[in-house]
């Protein structure tokens, strides 16, 4: 019995060492000037918005226009996600076609490629279209089914659906189109669930890309108004920097709470990193 | 039924074909060429041999960058793994609140790779950060750890290893695999809790152990955020903290010297390749596979 209950407290102890830092800087967001260096503690003494009310213009451009276009990104490389990965899972799941084997180990192997073999080519094509410091190289990808990584994750999830219901639906003369639609997808919606969960979440917090294909400050998303925060004022701004920090994370968090189950069964089935 | 369905097929793979050949193959081919060029994204590309690879050996940023990122896979890795499957360890075994706190250790890995957080460390550990006013109430005046060289790179080792929760996640999913029967055998020949998980469990999790290195190793090549974001882009202090990307990133995109910038990826590409086989050749050391006779 009292073993158990010290392990008890050796983890809860354990998960407040880890989630420290974040209340911390929550609590920061809320204290007023020097007030963050002068302690450890996590209740302000007087807590302010003013941190939130100051740092959400403190660029000039309101952060309501950086948090529209990250949510733009997002929310267009997930609907490019869905779409383009399920087509093509599909097609490797259910059809017979030429050079299947070939293109599904192409597949596989793109999944491993680290992105900065490919970055500059694709810069340069992106600068050629005109399409730097727009949105389009960090969305039209996703229409291409980049991510092979999600059809890989969506033929396995396929393959464990009876064929037969493929057959009984053939009987009925549909098609592969309508087998697609009226089959394949309802039955798929937890794979396009946690695809669409995943891609929100890393390109909500990308950085790379944004860094590279982004310039003007009026198509900045989150993470690269935080960074020209970052560079742009020194000490005494760091309860806004906070704030600001604070806010970009609501929408991962928010997706975490609600979806805590599926993300982590999603790590722990496929090795998703996250 | 053995009859193909080609045009169909080739119609739900049309995007997926355009993406592999837009932006996959062709760029893979393109950097390779861009790689023995000189390249500066205005004017055409103009040959120049190896002499991008060749220069590798004389720029000290980059030996430097090396010196630094395999540091950081080094040191980073083997512990991230090691606390993973420590709290695993800890969090099996039908413990209750599981689920809490399995949530609990997992959500810093979801919001790490974030600036966000990049910019929490980096206050954190900066002059007047939270670390060196706790060691003050100790008497010890601590320095500015993200910007004293010996120490920055250890400020973002720890930010790593603060993100174990995905291969955490992935041994409880391992552990949760192994039969009930062969702990009850063990406890029954009178092994301790330590004594089952050393020869029980560890060894069954040994396939989960090389997959999650090879992931880990592959991720930490590829780090750049903090990085990048700890040294507001320098990779200062004194290039402590200038990881291989960051400088790749900084060649490329700031001096526009797209053929080295190709050149270090393709280094840093046949690195990896290099190091994931590496961990699979060991593997027949040390990894054990239940359905064979041990490892083989």
């Amino acid at each position: 019995m009292t073993r158990r209950f010290s392990i008890h407290l050796l983890l809860i102890g354990g998960v407040l060492v880890m989630l420290y830092p974040l209340l911390w800087m929550v609590s920061g967001s809320f204290k007023a000037g020097e007030e963050i260096f002068d302690g450890a503690h996590l209740w302000p003494t007087r807590a302010t918005l003013n941190n939130y009310r100051d740092g959400w213009v403190a660029l000039g451009v309101g952060f309501g226009e950086f948090f529209g276009n990250s949510a733009v990104i997002a929310v267009a490389a997930v609907a490019g996600n869905v779409v383009s990965c399920s087509m093509a899972a599909y097609a490797f799941a259910r059809l017979r076609f030429t050079l299947k084997r070939l293109w599904f180990a192409a597949m596989l192997a793109s999944i491993m490629l680290p992105i900065h073999v490919l970055i500059v080519p694709q810069y340069t094509l992106f600068h050629r279209l005109g399409w730097i410091d727009t949105f389009l190289p960090l969305i039209v990808p996703k229409f291409l089914a980049v991510d092979g990584f999600f059809i890989f994750l969506m033929v396995q999830f396929i393959r464990s659906l009876p064929p037969e219901l493929d057959d009984a639906a053939r009987i009925d003369g549909c098609g592969p189109m309508q087998i697609y639609l009226r089959i394949i997808l309802p039955l798929m919606a937890p794979a396009l669930v946690t695809t669409a969960i995943f891609t929100f979440i890393w390109t909500w917090d990308d950085f790379f890309g944004q860094l590279i294909y982004l310039n003007d400050i009026a198509r900045y998303t989150v993470p690269l108004a935080l960074r020209a925060f970052l560079d742009s004022s020194g000490e005494s701004s760091w309860g806004q920097m906070l704030a600001m920090a604070t806010l970009s994370l609501i929408p991962v968090l928010a997706f975490f709470l609600v979806f805590q189950r599926r993300i982590t069964d999603g790590i722990s089935t496929t090795g998703l990193r996250g | 039924m053995k009859r193909k369905e080609n045009s169909v097929a080739y119609l739900f793979l049309a995007p997926w074909l355009a993406g592999l050949v837009l932006l996959t193959a062709g760029p893979i081919l393109g950097s390779l060429y861009l790689s023995f060029t000189d390249f500066d994204l205005l004017t055409a590309p103009r040959w120049a041999g190896l002499d991008n690879y060749r220069r590798f050996a004389s720029d000290p940023h980059l030996l430097n960058s090396l010196r630094v990122t395999t540091v950081y896979v080094l040191v980073s890795v083997p512990l991230v793994i090691a606390a993973a499957l420590v709290m695993a360890a800890l969090l099996s075994g039908g413990r209750r609140g599981l689920g809490a706190y399995r949530s609990a250790y997992y959500l810093p890995s979801i919001l790490g790779g974030s600036v966000a957080v990049s910019i929490m460390w980096r206050q954190i550990f900066g002059d007047d950060g939270l670390v060196n006013w706790v060691l003050a109430k100790f008497g010890i005046i601590g320095p500015s750890w993200i910007s004293t060289p010996e120490y920055a790179i250890y400020t973002l080792v720890l930010l790593h290893v603060w993100q174990f929760g995905s291969p955490m996640l992935i041994f409880l999913a391992g552990m949760k695999q192994i039969p009930q029967e062969l702990h009850e055998a063990a406890t029954v020949d009178g092994a301790g809790p330590l004594r089952r998980f050393t020869k029980v469990t560890l060894p069954l999790l040994t396939p989960l152990i090389l997959f999650n290195v090879v992931l880990q190793l592959i991720n930490s090549f590829k780090a750049f955020t903090p990085a990048f974001i700890i040294s507001g882009g320098t990779g200062g202090p004194a290039d402590a903290t200038l990881f291989y990307t960051l400088y790749l990133y900084q060649e490329g995109f700031a001096n526009f010297r797209m053929g080295y910038a190709s050149a270090m990826a393709w280094a840093l590409l046949i690195v990896i390749a290099l190091s994931t086989i590496g961990a699979f050749a060991t593997s027949r050391y040390w990894v054990y596979y239940a359905d064979l006779e041990g490892p083989r």
